[in-house]
């Protein structure tokens, strides 16, 4: 190809700026996560004493260890009811193809562009009756719902590729339809489903909005809720805030560090697909 | 065999062999998630619309009131900013990320490959990982009277303009913008770029065999030719614009005043801190049908025609 040599550069330079400038926020929160308490440091200036103390301070304050348990135990409850509820719509729809998919389908996908302040009233006063408001399982039930209409959707567009022949050879093996679906096509799916997992989990973990309005307790609560609590209660003090942010973070990015390649992946269909 | 609908859309012989599978097993498959979503999706939105048409403060008794919320909703200056407001982000959270990725993406395109464009791809992903809160905690600090964005600005010379940015009411709403696109714009980058791999390299090269420059490149190949990847960003980040909520909820909780507020922020705080359940269940309403009306033209002119 005829590429100027000056053409490359400005990518590398322009490439380099936009590195710096996303990552940017990160540094000012280390940078002042190091300043003594209740300090307002000036952008990027590196303390003369760094605090590490801070970290610990506002590991124990914002109890992460429990802010850690709840939200995996939240995950936990999502990610894998939500993957088998999809996995056997998706399966029915995009595959056995049952009459009337159609329709349902159009339903799922009604709910794809749906922003969760539409239904958060509602919610609120449906979970209080069930009983659940302040309990873990006020953000499971409604997630599941609300992640219902992308999941299907995913799994579908899977399935939909699959060849009947596949079915059709397994058939004559002799497998009813509860063995096709197990021992052939959810094997098969592996790939669409572990993406899938991926988004679901990001998007639990980091969910907001129902962890504020339908539980109280920041412990029993998603991350990002908690961070919402931490940050009501310390917000005039920057360094701690800035520690206790950077903490919180640390689980997602670890995650996401050690599966990027899996996360980007995942990340870009998912948003292609949507 | 019989029972089988005619209705299928590639109804092969054999297929109809394999399949044999009554509808009502099907539905078996398909009940439980269309249960969970019914009960908490389906129902809340058609309670939505109920509660749209009441007057109501969530304790006692509800009373009807037509269509005078929405009313309230489109006349009250504070609602309705709330909507323009959202609007107004779209050129944050959208056409910025959108025009500014399409321009980097093309200029890099040409290193893709290369060991820092890898790493660049790791980098520009972390604000779609993080909390959407952390993001707006990091940016407040960023952008505070003492933050680094005031501190570079002082060092380039623009002392004169440094301000609490978040604080003051011409620059806020700008502000939370700028937090949006940063959250968004290595998303679409990324998008971006992914699409233009797919790009015939030969387009490339008979276009600068042809004496084109590289503006004329850009214009005439890959935008055209990432339409579809296009739509993908519009659509994602002008939901995010419309719906947005954590940023706001922690950058500014809507102030200074009323300019930083948006819908999703509004409906909260009616339905839970001023007890008007009915003035934001239409508000809720509006958002729903806004994003709808929004959305889906955006899908139909970015569809791939040749599929």
């Amino acid at each position: 190809m005829i590429v100027g040599r000056g053409e490359t550069w400005s990518g590398r330079v322009l490439l380099v700026l936009l590195m710096a400038a996303t990552l940017m926020p990160f540094a000012s929160l280390f940078v002042t996560a190091l300043h003594p308490r209740g300090s307002y440091p000036s952008g990027l200036d590196w303390p003369a004493d760094p605090h590490w103390g801070n970290f610990v301070t506002a590991f124990q304050v914002a109890r992460m260890g429990e802010l850690v348990k709840s939200s995996t135990l939240i995950v936990l409850g999502v990610v894998p009811v939500s993957l088998l509820l999809a996995t056997l719509a998706g399966f029915a729809i995009g595959h056995l193809r049952i009459a009337g998919r159609n329709v349902v389908f159009l339903t799922f996908v009604l709910g794809l562009t749906l922003p969760f302040e539409g239904i958060i009233t509602p919610l609120y006063y449906q979970v209080r009756d069930m009983g659940l408001l302040n309990t873990r399982w006020a953000i499971i039930l409604p997630l599941i719902g609300l992640f219902m209409p992308f999941a299907v959707f995913w799994m579908r567009a899977h399935f939909v590729n699959m060849p009947d022949e596949l079915s059709e050879s397994a058939r004559m093996d002799g497998a009813n339809l509860w063995q096709l679906f197990w021992r052939i096509h959810v094997p098969l799916a592996m790939p669409a489903l572990s993406s899938l997992a991926i988004l679901l989990f990001l998007w639990t973990w980091n969910q907001f909005l129902l962890a504020i309005v339908l539980v109280d307790d920041p412990l029993k609560r998603t991350m990002s809720g908690a961070l919402g609590a931490f940050q009501g209660q310390w917000g005039t003090d920057m360094p701690l805030l800035c520690a206790g942010s950077l903490l919180i973070l640390t689980p997602t990015l670890a995650i996401f560090l050690i599966f990027q390649r899996r996360f980007v992946t995942a990340l870009l269909q998912g948003s292609l697909k949507g | 065999m019989a029972r089988r609908t005619p209705k299928t859309r590639r109804p092969g012989p054999a297929r109809a062999a394999g399949l044999r599978t009554p509808s009502w097993v099907g539905w078996l498959f398909v009940a439980p998630a269309l249960a969970v979503y019914a009960v908490f999706v389906l129902r809340p939105i058609a309670l939505t619309f109920q509660y749209s048409v009441y007057r109501w403060d969530g304790i006692g008794s509800s009373t009807w009131a037509g269509l005078s919320n929405y009313g309230k909703v489109f006349t009250d200056p504070d609602l309705f900013a709330t909507i323009l407001n959202a609007v107004k982000l779209i050129v944050f959270f959208s056409l910025i990320p959108v025009v500014l990725g399409l321009v980097i993406a093309s200029t890099i395109r040409r290193i893709a490959a290369s060991r820092l464009a890898l790493a660049a791809r790791t980098v520009l992903f972390l604000p779609q990982v993080i909390p959407l809160v952390a993001a707006g905690i990091a940016w407040s600090w960023l952008l505070s009277s003492t933050g680094l964005v005031n501190q570079l600005l002082s060092r380039i010379g623009l002392g004169g303009v440094t301000r609490a940015w978040l604080g003051d009411f011409s620059t806020a709403l700008p502000a939370v913008g700028v937090i949006g696109a940063w959250v968004l714009l290595g998303l679409c980058t990324i998008l971006l770029l992914s699409g233009m791999s797919k790009i015939d390299p030969a387009l490339y090269e008979a276009a600068r065999m042809d004496g084109a420059g590289p503006v004329r490149e850009f214009v005439s190949i890959t935008v055209p030719s990432l339409r579809q990847e296009i739509g993908v960003c519009v659509t994602v980040t002008v939901i995010a614009a419309l719906a947005s909520f954590d940023i706001v909820y922690v950058a500014t909780q809507g102030g200074p005043g009323n300019t930083t507020m948006v819908p999703g922020l509004e409906i909260y705080y009616l339905a839970f801190s001023e007890r008007q359940v009915g003035t934001a269940s239409a508000l809720a309403v509006v958002l729903m049908v806004l994003v709808i009306v929004v959305a889906l033209p955006i899908q139909w002119l970015t569809k791939d025609r040749s599929s």
